[in-house]
């Protein structure tokens, strides 16, 4: 596991003595280069906020950055039910002094709102884990010109302001993250607190992490004296009491952001009232590049340990000790790795092709056997037809033979009608006789 | 009774029978039980004391919390006997500590489904005995205020399942609570959208309308129902404003007084709860909640077979 500092170069190599220079070389400047370097290239960061809905996240963070990431058209992710955790994101690109910031800020809606909140967490150790993933995969790239860092420098835990203590929830959540990213809790709401209820709720929830052993972001110590103070000043004031507000109200002609009670106003940048210059000044603008530091250095770098440890692992004979590392370099380890996808993808196009050339035998079979069943259907219907047209016939021969027989019938009547005639005919002329 | 209203000739002094109650009412004193719901943190013991003005509600051990969240709902019920200008009334609060706090909240409805149920048993035992007692205790809950998170969005998934389940048990009123939490104009938002979302799961809470008796009650209740869920700031503490002093909660940029109608609607709970409805909570409870259980206990099994108080354990039901 590495450490959780870097000490400075002259620690470790305790041999190193420094030399007084007899003249002006120039490299005091090197700053001021990288500077230059690091403007043009302009800077990356990505925040996540978790906590249940209706705790001001969205608020805070436009407070935080004074742009409207959640507004009236695109509204937050809290207006919105949702049914399970998602992980949604949003950039923004934010300029300053000709130094340009691109800000991803990742919400997690849904997150402890459900009546059942079991693995709430796990959709957000994924994403950690995957954002990870695809460093390490970047990183381990031939061509690494374009290596974004989409990794989550920083999470703000919000924790509501019940006034009595962190919930089982919270203490899962750290418990789960602590040792994945930088997590800095937060009081929600915090002008729900009295001062001294907010005194003795903090107290309270700093017990309470050290008794679960939470690592929350611990500031640096630094060799500045002066900077020293500033932290330990924060040190005493975590977890940090937060009010988010973007509406301007006037207090004593001045205008403030704040939220307006009918007992008085909440002013948000007011030291007094809550904590969120502390956090502004410390997320933005003295902390911003040690939190991407830790994240680099220590947080990502044990993902990087623990996986690839996993891959020597799986790469071990079957024949070997238990235990026995493999000893190739992680890079060879990679080669074989990716020969051995490469294999599979194989494998996978040839049964795909197998499984193909199947369903193709099936259709033409069916094909086959509905073209059989037509023309069985068309030989029958043939049938029928010749039936009915034999049947027909049979009815025009009955027919036939009956109007022969009914005038065969008629000639008779007719005849003996003559018959009858020319016999009264002749009875009468018999009678005249 | 039957037969047209006829004229008295004389005064006779039919109306004492409203002085004769009130002293018998005097004399005996009578029960109140309310439940308090909601998840740990809202303020709910903090609520009741300053409903009651006495502390009646033990809080969750103040700040030094002995007890941890205990793993499954608890249900403490704890009573005391207030008076008031002669009256004696025996307050129980029964309190529900664990609701609504664990990571799996499933259920978690149910040990308060059972104990409201368990009252209703017990008294129904007390009343089928042949010898019964000349005045039947009364631990049925009579009014189950549940807490509403002020989050500002809506009502969560818990809320909505518990007061379905129990609107039709028990008289639920919802309150929201630490309403100090928003301003003015999020609070109308959110009764709005509250209730909305009531309405839209049918959830009918005290004062119900199917109850509402005649045209004044109605007005009255409709009244109360149109300002409901009450948003309310509870607070044992009292500071010095105006040269009055009130109750109320301290902080740097103002303090909040509970019982001001500008900054929250303590005033208005505590008036419907205690001064106008409270006697109409009991009678809802006894006449209909409570009927609604026997006449399903009595469906089923066959009926219950009445028993003597002289029968130990053995019952017929």
């Amino acid at each position: 596991m590495v450490g959780r500092r870097c000490s400075s170069v002259r620690d470790k190599n305790p041999l190193l003595q420094q030399k007084n220079l007899e003249g002006y070389v120039g490299f005091a400047s090197l700053p001021n280069q990288v500077y230059r370097k690091s403007v043009k290239r302009g800077f990356e960061f990505t925040l996540m906020v978790v906590g249940e809905s209706g705790l001001g996240k969205s608020t805070l963070i436009n407070s935080l950055f004074l742009t409207d990431l959640y507004s009236a058209e695109y509204p937050g992710p809290s207006h919105r039910i949702k049914k399970t955790v998602q992980v949604e994101q949003a950039k923004v690109l934010v300029k300053e002094g000709g130094v340009q910031l691109l800000l991803t800020i990742v919400d997690t809606p849904g997150f402890g709102d459900a009546v059942d909140n079991s693995n709430c967490w796990q959709p957000i150790i994924d994403h950690i884990d995957s954002k990870f993933e695809d460093y390490l995969n970047s990183e381990s790239r031939v061509n690494r010109r374009q290596m974004p860092d989409s990794r989550i420098h920083c999470c703000l835990y919000f924790i509501a302001p019940s006034g009595h203590g962190l919930k089982p929830l919270d203490i899962e959540f750290m418990k789960r993250l602590h040792e994945k990213v930088n997590v800095i809790p937060l009081i929600a709401k915090a002008d729900t607190l009295t001062p001294e209820e907010c005194q003795q709720f903090k107290k309270q929830i700093m017990r309470e992490i050290q008794e679960h052993k939470i690592k929350i972001y611990e500031f640096p110590e630094t060799d500045d004296e002066e900077e020293n103070k500033l932290v330990k000043k924060i040190k005493d004031k975590l977890p940090l009491a937060v009010v988010g507000s973007n509406t301007i109200i006037e207090v004593n002609s001045k205008r403030v952001r704040g939220r307006q009670y009918p007992w008085g106003v909440a002013e948000v940048e007011n030291s007094d009232h809550c904590d969120f210059t502390i956090l502004r000044d410390m997320l933005i603008r003295t902390h911003m590049q040690d939190l991407k530091d830790v994240t680099n250095n220590v947080h990502y770098e044990n993902y990087r340990s623990r996986k690839l440890a996993a891959v020597t692992y799986n790469g071990v004979d079957n024949n070997r000790a238990k235990g026995q590392l493999s000893t190739k370099s992680p890079l060879a380890q990679m080669e074989e790795e990716r020969r051995e996808h490469v294999t599979k993808m194989k494998k996978m196009e040839m049964e795909m092709e197998q499984v193909f050339e199947m369903k193709v035998k099936e259709k033409v079979q069916k094909l086959k056997d509905s073209e059989a069943e037509l023309q069985r259907r068309h030989e029958q219907m043939k049938k029928n037809l010749e039936a009915q047209h034999k049947e027909l016939e049979e009815k025009r021969r009955v027919f036939e033979e009956e109007r022969a027989n009914w005038e065969a019938q008629q000639r008779l009547e007719q005849q003996k009608l003559e018959a009858s005639r020319t016999l009264e005919k002749n009875k009468k002329k018999g009678k005249i006789f | 009774i039957s037969g047209s209203g006829s004229t008295l000739l004389g005064y006779i002094g039919i109306d004492t029978i409203i002085e004769q109650m009130r002293k018998k009412t005097m004399k005996t004193g009578f029960d109140f039980n309310i439940m308090v719901v909601g998840h740990s943190g809202l303020g709910k013991s903090t609520l009741v004391n300053t409903l009651f003005k006495s502390q009646v509600s033990r809080k969750s051990a103040g700040w030094a919390r002995d007890d941890k969240i205990p793993k499954t709902v608890d249900i403490k019920a704890v009573s005391h006997v207030l008076e008031e200008g002669g009256v004696k009334m025996k307050l129980t609060v029964v309190d529900t500590p664990g609701f609504g706090d664990q990571i799996n909240n499933d259920n978690c409805w149910e040990p308060i489904s059972k104990y409201i149920n368990e009252q209703y048993e017990k008294f129904l035992k007390e009343e089928v005995n042949i010898t019964r007692k000349k005045r039947i205790p009364d631990t049925r809950v009579h009014c189950c205020l549940y807490f509403i998170s002020p989050t500002g969005h809506s009502l969560r998934q818990l809320d909505v399942e518990f007061m379905k389940r129990l609107s039709h048990s028990v008289n639920i009123i919802p309150v929201i609570a630490k309403a100090d939490t928003m301003t003015i104009e999020e609070r109308q938002d959110f009764k709005q959208r509250v209730r909305k979302e009531l309405e839209m799961g049918g959830i009918e809470f005290y004062p119900q309308k199917e109850f509402d008796e005649d045209m004044e009650d109605k007005s009255d209740n409709d009244k109360i129902r149109e300002a409901m869920p009450f948003a309310v700031v509870g607070s044992d503490k009292e500071y010095q404003v105006n040269g009055k002093r009130v109750l109320g909660r301290k902080t740097a940029w103002g303090i909040v007084e509970v019982e001001n109608p500008n900054h929250c609607e303590f005033a208005q709970l505590r008036d419907f709860l205690i001064r106008s409805h409270l006697q109409d909570l009991k009678e809802v409870t006894h006449n209909i909640h409570y009927e609604t259980y026997r006449a399903k206990r009595l469906n089923e099994n066959g009926g219950l077979h009445p028993i003597s108080s002289n029968d130990t354990q053995e019952s017929n039901l």
